[in-house]
């Protein structure tokens, strides 16, 4: 008996893993687009997934709006914040470089903490779970139908996106952008509406994370730190820039996570993504899925 | 701006001797002493950190980790095993500098983002140690009884002769990094600013001046932190949290992180809004904080100690 217990707890860290690792994924491919078009790693992303997360709560809770508007206007919302952060924080500085853009997203980033720390509070919130609470048991491990949800608009999420990049006009003007600005200026694209629409797309799809995972692990108003950073880590593990990559990234480092704080020590569960962070930067720093080719030619 | 006038250095150093004196005539600021403690400890990792950012041009995010380091490592070696200050700090600035080193030379190999990020991720993983490891540090509940300072059986128990002994620190880093800057390590780091690959073309090991610099700066924060720890004789986590690495980042985006006299003015003007100014906003004082780093960084790169050039250049034209 004893042995079956513990293989089904080792199947509930890898479920609450992948779950987890989800999210981090969502936070990863927002990364990624912003960083391919724009060469720009945003520090705010985890506060537009606090945002999705808060702003749900608002319209689905205290509004009262059912489930299927109160999606879309929140990620409406969200997007809208995106843009904005690009026309106040990006787009104003003269003199782009590493440094400032860096300064310039975390100045931001706290910014945004601090609105929702204003009109929140410190509490965390809670969102009822999109079809209810009724866990399902699989081979002795207890799945939540939200973590079903969560898998599910990554895959969605994936699928639109990849859609997106590599069928549409819009979309491949973006990818020009990220091959080489100039070039696709030259040819007509509106480099700066592509950047716009880039931190736009990386917003939405931070309030989709933040609004999914909410349910699960609430959500209050400094959360986006932590999420931006593992997110980053998933993107770097999985090789900046790279889709695929993102996915693959996210979901070992929420595996990592997840097992650690099962088998080591719970206390240390946000050191061990952080961990392979640094080990990865360190070691491969090109990541998984990444090219040194690529990082190379890249300005920043 | 390589070469340091010394004039304004001189009038700067008067200016904190007279300090405590005028703040003692005058009952509404008689607590300024205290707060310019403080202001001393942060401008000694903030001259540190303006080395490495503004002149050599990396980023780190988590100085509040070395500073952290440098408080702890004090804290524990007298709180519990009752050893001397001075060399507990002196071990602190050895471990500092080791750890430097050890999480230095990968990181600064890595450009850009790569390297604030890394540098994130160190100082958050110091402070879940700090929090986890309650056996050595207290956990989040801190850990108190830490002795103040004395020097062949002169105490420095007062605020008035804390501050002294802070600002002797300061004016030692300061002069001690002016000359790294107008030496030619000085015009090493400008040229590893301006251009990696460029200055290693023309001989410039650009690997090892970066690690020096960093462990300097490490180094730096880390006695600070010391000086922190027997000053208010209590450390918690909280003090060496990821914000507190941001601030150090406002503090050097606000005075000017191409100037030294940027570090001194960042740090000073930072302390004050946070120690005294803003209590106003309480906790909101965030945003101010955000809003001012963000008009900075958009309208006045050069920091306040770029102000004087930017008048000079309209009288000039």
């Amino acid at each position: 008996m004893e042995k079956i217990t513990f293989a089904s707890q080792l199947l509930q860290y890898l479920i609450t893993g992948l779950t987890v690792g989800s999210v981090y994924a969502m936070v990863a491919v927002g990364f990624n687009i912003i960083y391919n078009v724009t060469e720009i790693i945003n520090f705010a992303q985890g506060e537009f997934v606090m945002l999705g997360g808060l702003i749900m709560v608002f319209f689905h809770v205290a509004v009262g709006l059912p489930l299927i508007l109160a999606f879309p206007a929140t990620v409406i919302l969200v997007t809208l914040v995106g843009m904005l952060l690009d026309r106040m924080a990006i787009r104003p500085i003269r003199r782009p470089s590493v440094l400032t853009l860096i300064i310039a997203t975390i100045a931001a980033s706290i910014l945004i903490k601090g609105a929702a720390m204003f009109i929140w509070g410190k509490d965390p919130y809670d969102l009822p779970a999109f079809s209810g609470r009724n866990p399902i048991t699989f081979l002795g491990a207890v799945i939540q139908p939200q973590y079903l949800w969560v898998i599910g608009f990554l895959i969605i999420t994936v699928i639109t996106l990849s859609i997106f990049f590599n069928r549409t006009i819009i979309g491949k003007a973006m990818t020009a952008c990220a091959d080489n600005a100039d070039a696709a200026s030259l040819v007509g694209i509106n480099v700066k509406q592509m950047i716009l629409l880039s931190f736009a797309l990386s917003a939405g799809i931070g309030a989709v994370a933040g609004i999914t995972v909410t349910p699960i692990s609430l959500m209050e108003y400094d959360r986006g730190v932590m999420l931006a950073i593992k997110g980053f880590g998933a993107a770097i593990l999985g090789g900046l820039g790279s889709f695929p990559g993102a996915i693959l990234g996210g979901l070992i480092i929420g595996s990592i996570e997840s097992f650690g704080a099962g088998l080591i020590s719970s206390g240390y569960k946000d050191a061990f993504a952080l961990l392979v962070l640094i080990a990865v930067l360190f070691f491969k720093p090109s990541g998984i899925l990444g090219s040194i080719e690529i990082s190379k030619i890249k300005r920043f | 701006m390589l070469r340091i006038a010394k004039l304004p250095i001189a009038i700067f150093a008067l200016f904190i001797i007279v300090f405590p004196w005028i703040a003692r005539h005058i009952p509404a600021i008689d607590h300024y002493t205290d707060i310019m403690v403080f202001a001393g400890i942060y401008c000694l990792i903030t001259i540190g950190l303006s080395l490495l950012m503004g002149y050599a041009g990396q980023i780190s995010i988590g100085h509040a980790a070395f500073f952290g380091i440098g408080a702890y490592i004090s804290a524990i070696l007298t709180a519990t095993y009752g050893l001397n200050p001075w060399a507990c700090m002196l071990v602190a600035m050895f471990i500092t500098a080791l750890i430097a080193l050890l999480v230095g030379t990968p990181s600064l190999k890595l450009k850009g983002h790569y390297l604030a990020m890394a540098t994130l991720a160190f100082g958050i993983i110091i402070f879940i140690i700090f929090n986890e490891e309650a056996e050595w540090t207290g956990g989040p509940d801190g850990m108190s009884g830490i002795p103040g300072l004395s020097l062949f059986g002169f105490e420095f128990d007062t605020v008035e002769k804390y501050f002294y002994l802070v600002w002797c620190f300061v004016f030692a880093a300061f002069i001690f990094t002016a000359n790294i800057i107008q030496s030619g390590t000085g015009r090493a780091l400008r040229a590893i600013h301006t251009s990696e690959l460029a200055a290693s073309a023309m001989g410039v090991d650009v690997s090892r001046f970066k690690i020096l610099i960093f462990g300097y700066s490490a180094v730096l924060a880390s006695v600070a932190g010391s000086l922190y720890a027997h000053y208010i004789n209590f450390v918690n986590p909280s003090t060496f949290d990821l914000f507190f690495s941001i601030k150090l980042l406002i503090m050097i985006a606000l005075g000017g992180m191409h100037n030294i006299w940027g570090a001194i003015i960042g740090a000073g003007l930072i302390t004050f809004l946070s120690y005294e100014w803003l209590h106003f906003f309480e906790e909101f004082e965030v945003i101010v904080y955000g809003a001012i780093l963000l008009l900075v960084t958009i309208f006045l790169p050069q920091g306040l100690a770029g102000v004087p050039g930017i008048v000079k250049g309209w009288f000039r034209s």
